[in-house]
């Protein structure tokens, strides 16, 4: 499938954004800036940037506890997501969810959620909810290969098969539920073998090459659209970091990152294939790099000059009315 | 006025809040074909149709997220729960997303839902199937938790229900649906967080919700016969808690006993009485008194099923203990 000039730059650049933003809050949470707990998405970028290249802001989303490279792939500002990460009353939910609860309705973004297969069953619901109304909304449902031994996660992929909703769920198999291989924790080597139960289309594919991500998806979302029912689809992939920052990996094999990083890097993947195809230029590129990087810098600026949230914060979005 | 069975009026409820607003919709296990477990359900099917009466498998936490998911993107569900004890499988949703999405999301996020269904105790159905609840769900912050305790009550705050804009926990009483009551033709609602006088009198307060509430009646009926007499007042809805009508009744009479059906430790009875202890300490005679279901996990047997819940006579041995009468 050719991809039009736009459609690759907006790729690079998203990817590139959700690099540095990683790479970013890694340094900033090193330097005690940013609390709690942060799970990095670097690796893995190919999988919500290729996904949300066939989306608009009305489509939805749930994520993950490793949620940040969703949101921006979604178009969630990155100077709030960071104030948000900092806890700052800027951030994208006032700085009272935090990384692991980022949600930005305006770009159909349901929000990341600590409870792993916390979000399958929502997506059921945003899904339901296209299907009554008859827009023609789509819902992708990201998680992560610890998900798929959650009971939630069956009983979404049963009731959206069986109500034929316009979701599209997506694996991100990086090889470790937390600390625990795959191979240990799943009954099978591919979980979008698991589709066949639940009498959907099921396709397992190379995560970090964001041409196959695309691809995959695109023809997901347009079953979805068109009244079709969902799709199984799992993108294996790895994470360049540890399950959350100050995680040792101990479980990792030796020097595991660094292969990765040479060899599966998906940004260097894309890059060296549009270069050799002469699509785009490495003059193209350093000016997105340059332009993202500016972008996060300014954004860890705002995040620390941003006032933390008044104490009256603690006692609102309590209720609607109480 | 015309009498209506406390189910017949949560279903008028439900049936006139569709009419009203059609993105109100009811799913559950068995709500449509046939026509739902209790039957509160009955006859929505065919007057409103597959898109508005949804049939699930059995499959509580996917179907409580899948709600949770719809109210978030502008449907207001009404989510059936066969009763209240299967609720359990979906706790995490309504701990972890119902109560909490629009605290995480700075606000971003409404979630107009209704869950609903019998709770407590019925005739000899055991341990997994006789559960008090409502104590799990007033403990969390984001969740509101109403248990009605007759035909009135039920289809007034049915209806508030259906259309707040937060996320609602609603308990009937499952040997309750059988009970008939007044209830008016016109359109009425009853506002959430407001409790309501059963009986009123002036020696002392008996604090009780759901069917408790007709436990309290009966008990206050024998009381009378002693010359004691005794205020009855139902909260309504546990969370929020009427606690400005409690502390009234508390000080005019000076004594109160607390019935509930659930288990003792932590149970909303030991808030409730927290709450007089602080808010009208100077007023007691007596200390507060909870009569509660026994610490057990329900026996099957009758004789001890019996036992295990707050009956009458328990109920009046409380009473009279507070008024230092034997």
């Amino acid at each position: 499938m050719e991809l039009s000039k736009e459609k690759l730059l907006w790729m690079y650049e998203r990817m590139q954004l959700i690099r540095t933003f990683e790479n970013r809050v890694k340094v900033e949470f090193g330097k005690g800036k940013i609390p709690g707990f942060v799970h990095l998405y670097a690796g893995e970028e190919a999988i919500a940037v290729g996904i949300c290249a066939n989306l608009t802001d009305a489509d939805y989303m749930t994520s993950t506890h490793r949620g940040h490279g969703h949101c921006v792939a979604k178009g969630v500002e990155p100077r709030g997501m960071m104030a948000e990460l900092f806890g700052k009353a800027t951030g994208t939910c006032k700085g009272k969810g935090g990384s692991m609860h980022i949600a930005d309705m305006d770009k159909g973004m349901l929000g990341a959620n600590g409870i792993v297969g916390g979000g399958p069953p929502l997506a059921c619901g945003s899904g339901l909810t296209a299907k009554l109304n008859k827009t023609n909304q789509v819902t992708i449902c990201f998680f992560g290969d610890g998900a798929s031994e959650q009971g939630t996660l069956h009983e979404s992929l049963n009731l959206a098969s069986i109500w034929k909703l316009p979701i599209i769920f997506v694996a991100e198999n990086n090889g470790y539920a937390e600390s625990t291989p795959a191979h240990y924790h799943c009954s099978v080597e591919n979980i979008a073998d698991r589709a066949s139960a639940y009498n959907m289309p099921g396709v397992t594919l190379d995560g970090n090459d964001i041409f196959a991500v695309y691809e995959a998806s695109h023809e997901a979302v347009a079953r979805a659209r068109t009244g079709q029912g969902p799709t199984l689809l799992e993108c294996k992939t790895y994470r360049f970091n540890g399950h959350f920052e100050g995680d040792a990996q101990t479980y990792k094999i030796a020097a595991e990152n660094e292969k990765y990083q040479k060899e599966r890097d998906p940004i260097k993947l894309f890059r060296d294939n549009v270069l050799a195809r002469h699509l785009v230029s490495e003059a193209e590129f350093k000016a997105i790099d340059d332009r993202v990087a500016a972008q996060i810098d300014e954004g860890v600026k705002f995040a620390e000059e941003s006032p933390f949230p008044d104490v009256k914060e603690t006692y609102t979005d309590v209720y609607v009315n109480y | 006025m015309r009498e209506l069975t406390y189910r017949e009026a949560l279903r008028e409820a439900m049936a006139e809040e569709m009419e009203r607003d059609e993105r109100v919709f009811l799913m559950g296990e068995e709500v449509g074909h046939y026509n739902g477990a209790y039957k509160v359900s009955e006859g929505l099917l065919d007057r409103f149709g597959e898109r508005r009466v949804v049939d699930t498998p059995i499959a509580e936490t996917g179907f409580s997220g899948v709600g949770i998911g719809a109210a978030m993107v502008g449907l207001r569900p009404i989510i059936e729960f066969m009763t209240w004890n299967f609720s359990l499988c979906a706790y995490d949703q309504l701990v972890n997303n119902a109560a909490k999405l629009r605290y995480m999301s700075g606000g971003q996020i409404s979630l107009p839902i209704v869950f609903r269904g019998p709770g407590g105790a019925a005739h000899q159905l055991a341990a997994q199937h006789s559960q008090v609840v409502e104590n799990l769900y007033a403990y969390v912050p984001g969740l509101k938790v109403i248990t009605p305790s007759t035909p009135y009550d039920a289809k007034g705050l049915l209806k508030s229900a259906i259309r707040d804009d937060n996320p609602i926990v609603f308990i009937e009483g499952e040997v309750l649906y059988g009970r008939k009551g007044q209830v008016p033709e016109e359109e009425y609602t009853i506002p959430l967080g407001k409790g309501d006088v059963k009986r009123e009198g002036k020696d002392v307060t008996i604090i009780a919700w759901s069917k408790m509430v007709h436990v309290a009646l009966e008990a206050a009926t024998a009381l009378a016969k002693d010359g004691i007499e005794v205020e009855v007042l139902d909260p309504r809805t546990i969370r929020p808690l009427d606690e400005a009508l409690i502390l009234r009744s508390v000080k005019k009479t000076n004594r109160c006993v607390i019935v509930e059906e659930g288990w003792p430790f932590a149970g909303a009875g030991a808030e409730l009485c927290y709450r007089i202890t602080n808010g009208a300490f100077d007023y007691l005679d007596a200390p507060a008194v909870r009569v509660t279901g026994e610490d057990v996990p329900m026996p099957y047997a009758k004789n001890l099923e019996h036992l295990v819940l707050p009956g009458v006579e328990k109920v009046v041995t409380a009473v009279k203990s507070v008024l230092y009468r034997s």
